[in-house]
């Protein structure tokens, strides 16, 4: 269970400071399935990095499973079994797709092994295992390589940022499907995603609206979906393809 | 058998990936003086008479053969200069494996100077690799200032792998080649330096014939307080395709110069340069931190990467 304590993040900005989360708290129950949305702008990549540990509260408590974590490094959180897949993935000279697999999974991966968690998010392995993770990757492309990192790690908390950019609608049932297995293989993983994507909601457990740095509202997918139909915060696939 | 002691057997491990004598022709030195020697039918090595150094001869048509002339060094305050001559063939396709490794536990300075020359007959295939390793824990410097230079006839190709990733406390490689019609050389360098190391690679690449082509690609990582300048310049007299490309990571005080060049002397000569110089980025390191590496691991794999 992830707990977040009266949270609150402020960036410098040329005019000084501006408060970017404002005295949030929340909790995240184990095994659910739970989106935050929200306008741009609003806090929701920042509330994932204040979670995953690249960026640092100013006040307020983070805890998992009990534990105070607010002090805890990046990779303390990894090792605590916190898992976190960009909104921008990031690009390597040199190390390839396996690399970055068997670097997620902490051991040696045989080829089969890796090769099922690009098959898991529609990459046809024998195409990617040996490519580099560089420039010459599309960004949808780079998008699923980053999904795949988290599948190949055992977390008990996966947060994904905006998992649908540059996915097509092709793959998109597949990306819903992956979600649905990660939780379905382990009963205490939870699964935080960040997007505005209808059909992303329409699979939640939990809503969580985020706007203007506070928790505007949150609950299950039956009480918050009806109030979010045509705003900013629920786009339909097709919309988003626009 | 190897007549070398457990020392200089760890340095040919380094730089030549071999525990004892390998398959083919070779020609170990070690400490100024023949630690082994073996020729075959197509490939011929003989003492030089009026220097230090070799001449290796290798037969027209030979193909799947392979060359080793590692070299060792492993006592304080030898200096050597060697003048090693490569004739190959027409139609050959081998493999050369040079290098050197010196281990200095004294004070004074070690050094390993070898000039290699490498005349390719016409359709030859060579693969060099180089690589460069020094150990030691002693105040005396290890230096390795090399000097290859290529001569490639018609449709002769050269591939060639430099690397010196660790222990080399100065090197100035100088790299000179000159191609004829449809030849076609390739060059991948990986380097790295760390403590107060200084590495100048300088390369010169005539492009004579018409269909010729070079391809220079270093990739290097300058660590602590450690200075590196690559130089290559591509020089096009013909019809050519030329490209040199320099891709460092700079760290702590690390200094790097990139000074690429190209000479177009023929209308239809088309020439590359790309250089680009940065620190590894912030991203790329939180994005290992979040898989479980500590930001040193992080860095580790993502120069093992980068140099790979």
């Amino acid at each position: 269970m992830l707990e977040l304590q009266n949270i609150t993040f402020s960036a410098a900005d040329e005019g000084g400071k501006v408060d970017i989360i404002r005295d949030i708290s929340l909790t995240i129950e184990d095994h659910k399935y739970t989106v935050i949305t929200g306008p741009n702008g609003g806090g929701k990549s920042t509330l994932a990095k204040l979670i995953v540990g690249i960026e640092k509260p100013i006040s307020g408590r983070i805890l998992w499973n009990g534990e105070d974590i607010t002090d805890k490094s990046i990779t303390e959180r990894a090792k605590l079994g916190i898992g976190f897949a960009f909104q921008q993935p990031v690009r390597f000279k040199g190390l390839t797709v396996l690399d970055l697999l068997r670097i997620a999974a902490g051991k040696t991966l045989n080829t089969s092994q890796a090769c099922e968690y690009l098959s898991k998010v529609g990459l046809c392995a024998k195409d990617y295992i040996n490519r580099e993770v560089n420039a010459s990757l599309s960004g949808g492309e780079l998008k699923r390589i980053e999904i795949a990192t988290v599948l190949a790690r055992n977390v008990q908390l996966a947060v994904f940022d905006e998992p649908e950019a540059g996915i097509d609608l092709w793959s998109f049932q597949n990306l819903i499907q992956v979600f649905q297995e990660m939780q379905a293989a382990d009963k205490s993983r939870s699964i935080l995603i960040i997007s505005h994507q209808e059909r992303i909601l329409n699979i939640a457990d939990e809503i969580i609206v985020l706007s203007d740095g506070r928790v505007k509202a949150q609950g299950s997918r039956d009480e918050i979906m009806p109030t979010l139909s045509g705003t900013d915060a629920a786009v339909s696939a097709c919309e988003m393809l626009h | 058998m190897l007549q070398m002691d457990p020392i200089q057997l760890r340095l040919l491990k380094e730089v030549a990936d071999l525990h004892d004598v390998p398959e083919g022709a070779y020609n170990f030195r070690a400490n100024g003086g023949l630690a082994g020697r073996q020729t075959t039918e197509n490939i011929d090595i003989t003492s030089k008479t009026n220097a230090s150094g070799i001449d290796i001869r290798i037969k027209d048509g030979t193909v799947n053969e392979s060359v080793h002339i590692p070299v060792v060094l492993s006592e304080s305050g030898m200096k050597e200069t060697v003048y090693n001559d490569f004739y190959v063939g027409q139609n050959c396709d081998v493999l050369i494996v040079a290098g050197c490794g010196i281990d200095n536990c004294g004070k004074q300075d070690a050094e390993h100077d070898g000039i290699h020359r490498f005349f390719i007959g016409k359709g030859s295939k060579v693969r060099y690799v180089e690589k460069h390793y020094g150990s030691g824990e002693g105040t005396g410097k290890r230096i390795l200032n090399p000097v290859t230079e290529v001569y490639m006839e018609e449709d002769s190709t050269m591939e060639m792998e430099m690397v010196q990733i660790k222990g080399v406390d100065s090197t100035e490689r100088t790299t000179l080649a000159e191609l004829a019609a449809g030849a076609r050389l390739v060059v991948r360098e990986r380097l790295m330096t760390h403590g107060e190391q200084y590495a100048l690679s300088v390369y010169k690449v005539t492009l004579n014939g018409d269909g010729s082509s070079a391809d220079v690609v270093s990739r290097s990582v300058a660590r602590d307080t450690s200075y590196q300048k690559f130089d290559a310049c591509i020089l096009g007299n013909a019809a050519c395709q030329g490209h040199t490309e320099c891709d460092s990571i700079i760290m702590d005080s690390g200094r790097i110069l990139a000074v690429p060049s190209l000479e177009a002397n023929h209308v239809d000569a088309a020439l590359v340069h790309e250089a680009a110089i940065g620190k590894i980025a912030g991203d790329q390191i939180i994005k290992l931190m979040t898989l479980g590496l500590t930001e040193a691991e992080a860095e580790e794999q993502i120069i093992n990467g980068f140099l790979k």
